[in-house]
């Protein structure tokens, strides 16, 4: 600042931070404080004591590649959706919005950072669960374990990884609050699954309302069919596109404090 | 340059900001006083943004905040000591800052010693910080890019006597450098030692505001008589309006020579009868605040 009076704030030479940067920020915002850094640790110590625990208990038949990488991505499944939740909500909880959003006023900035930095998490821990998933095919791998193996396997694999981390994102949007978000991530699934299975006529309507069970071609070998793919577009659009749209609405308009 | 015009906003029917209207100059330290839940928090986050206006603008500089690039370069803005993840380090919530900002990671060591916070409390978790300590923590975010505009809520708020004093010392250089600077307090004092220019804002209105010399300069006279009450009934007889001030004596506005005059003529003993010195910001204060007051004060003190 040099001595000269600022009625008028000189703009020029003043750049917006690139989302690269902004990015980057909120990646580091992941791993600087103690939950944050468990979390991931979690993450890859359960992704490889889960395959460890299939290599050596699995049937000799079932130790393929692919059960392994399914084995990879079941504890993943849980966790990446938290890690995507936790990536909006601790702003709220622990306050920190307030300067977040006063240093990038432009929150849709912020945000689509925050999704940038989610899909970066989903795609680490795509390559962490294959990578393990390769190791443990290596060392425990049964008879034949690289059959049944196509790049639709993958494809779908990282389907799985990366909605549950932006449903997170979404939950966590909409809610702004961890614990429920948390909770809500959860418990919905679980109470559909119950209703769908106590109430016989909605058993058939089921993978075209939930989520849960439209993802659960996902995890059998081979391609989906076109019925499976609308109804995991259409159930995706419901519970992924739609609370993160409501979510972008309700964060642009929030008062933050 | 801080320019709030006609800046309104009400939640359901409670009018937190009403019509409010002020300038903070550049070279000027601006003190924003008013008593708690009086709206001034509110009009400091209408400023940057956080909390949107339901009517009129707020600018700085000439620009609205959100279309300010990079803003935290041209705008330091402390609204909440408190507001940062308990788990971060003091040294890790300015590191985040100083990447968000694009500034180099030795400036957030520089900004330490600035604050003086030293390198092992710049280790601990800010849950373990004391409200002094986070009050620094967030002067040194503040500052960090050497902004031309400051906004700070209470910053004095928990800092120790020697923090108040280093406080001052350096909004003070930072307006004589040209920069602008507005404060928020509840405490006229902490207000009165260091701003120029002062804006009072009570229930959400500005009832005040101008220069300290402006706003301390009273007119009116102290009088004190050997029988108070005759002397009031004497006034009020002649429609002087007079009202209560320390030690047994009356202030009125008028003339000493009006109340001379009334005194004479009553046949009421004077024991001192003089120009009202200028009251002190405190008591404007609760003269101006008194109906947006929560508790009832009167300048003579609490009755018992």
């Amino acid at each position: 600042m040099t001595a000269t009076t600022y009625a008028e704030l000189d703009l020029t030479g003043t750049t917006r931070p690139p989302m690269s940067r902004l990015v980057k920020v909120e990646l580091r915002k992941m791993v600087d404080t103690r939950a944050g850094m468990w979390l991931l640790i979690t993450i890859a110590a359960v992704t490889v004591l889960a395959t460890t625990i299939f290599g050596l208990a699995g049937h000799d038949q079932d130790r393929t590649f692919y059960n392994f990488m399914q084995f990879a991505g079941a504890p993943q499944g849980v966790l990446l959706p938290v890690l995507g939740i936790l990536l909006v909500t601790q702003e709220w909880s622990q306050r920190t919005a307030m300067v977040t959003f006063t240093l990038e006023p432009r929150r849709s900035r912020t945000l689509a950072a925050k999704v940038y930095a989610a899909l970066l998490l989903g795609l680490a821990a795509f390559v962490v669960a294959v990578g393990v998933a390769t190791l443990a095919t290596v060392v425990f791998g049964g008879t034949d374990p690289w059959r049944n193996l196509g790049g639709i396997d993958f494809a779908k694999f990282a389907i799985l990884q990366f909605s549950g981390i932006l449903q997170g994102l979404a939950f966590g949007l909409l809610f702004l609050s961890s614990a429920f978000a948390i909770v809500l991530f959860f418990v919905l699934p679980t109470g559909f699954s119950i209703l769908f299975n106590t109430v016989p006529a909605l058993e058939d309507s089921a993978p075209w309302i939930d989520f849960g069970t439209a993802q659960g071609p996902l995890g059998d070998v081979g391609n989906l069919s076109g019925q499976e793919w609308a109804q995991l577009a259409i159930t995706g659009t419901a519970w992924v596109i739609l609370p993160f749209l409501a979510g972008l609405w309700r964060m642009l308009r929030a008062e933050v404090k | 340059m801080i320019t709030l015009e006609h800046v309104s906003k009400t939640y359901g029917g409670f009018t937190a900001v009403d019509d409010v209207s002020f300038t903070a100059l550049p070279g000027r330290v601006t003190g924003f006083l008013g008593p708690n839940g009086a709206g001034k928090s509110t009009s400091m986050r209408i400023m940057v943004g956080l909390t949107h206006a339901d009517h009129g603008t707020a600018t700085i500089g000439g620009h609205k905040y959100a279309d300010i690039p990079n803003p935290g370069r041209h705008v330091g803005v402390l609204l909440d000591a408190s507001a940062q993840h308990a788990g971060r380090t003091g040294r890790e919530v300015l590191a985040l800052s100083a990447l968000t900002m694009g500034l180099p990671e030795s400036r957030v060591d520089e900004m330490l010693a600035l604050v003086g916070l030293s390198d092992s409390e710049a280790k601990r978790r800010v849950r373990n910080y004391s409200l002094g300590m986070r009050q620094r923590l967030g002067i040194a975010n503040a500052l960090m890019a050497d902004p031309s505009v400051l906004i700070l809520d209470e910053p004095a708020n928990g800092l120790d006597p020697a923090g108040i004093h280093w406080m001052r010392s350096l909004l003070r250089s930072y307006a004589e450098r040209g920069g602008t600077v507005l404060l928020s307090s509840h405490l006229l004092h902490e207000v009165e030692m260091i701003a120029d220019e002062m804006v009072l804002i009570g229930r959400g209105r500005i009832v005040a505001q101008g220069t300290k010399a402006e706003l301390l300069h009273t007119h009116g006279t102290f009088v004190r008589a050997e029988h108070p009450q005759k002397l009031a009934a004497a006034l009020a007889e002649a429609d002087i309006k007079a009202s209560p001030s320390g030690d047994g004596g009356l202030r009125a506005e008028c003339d000493p020579i009006d109340i001379g005059r009334v005194a004479a003529a009553a046949g009421v003993v004077l024991a001192e009868l003089r120009p009202a010195e200028g009251a002190g910001l405190e008591e404007l204060f609760l003269e101006l605040t008194a109906d947006d007051a929560r508790e009832t004060v009167t300048t003579e003190g609490v009755q018992l």
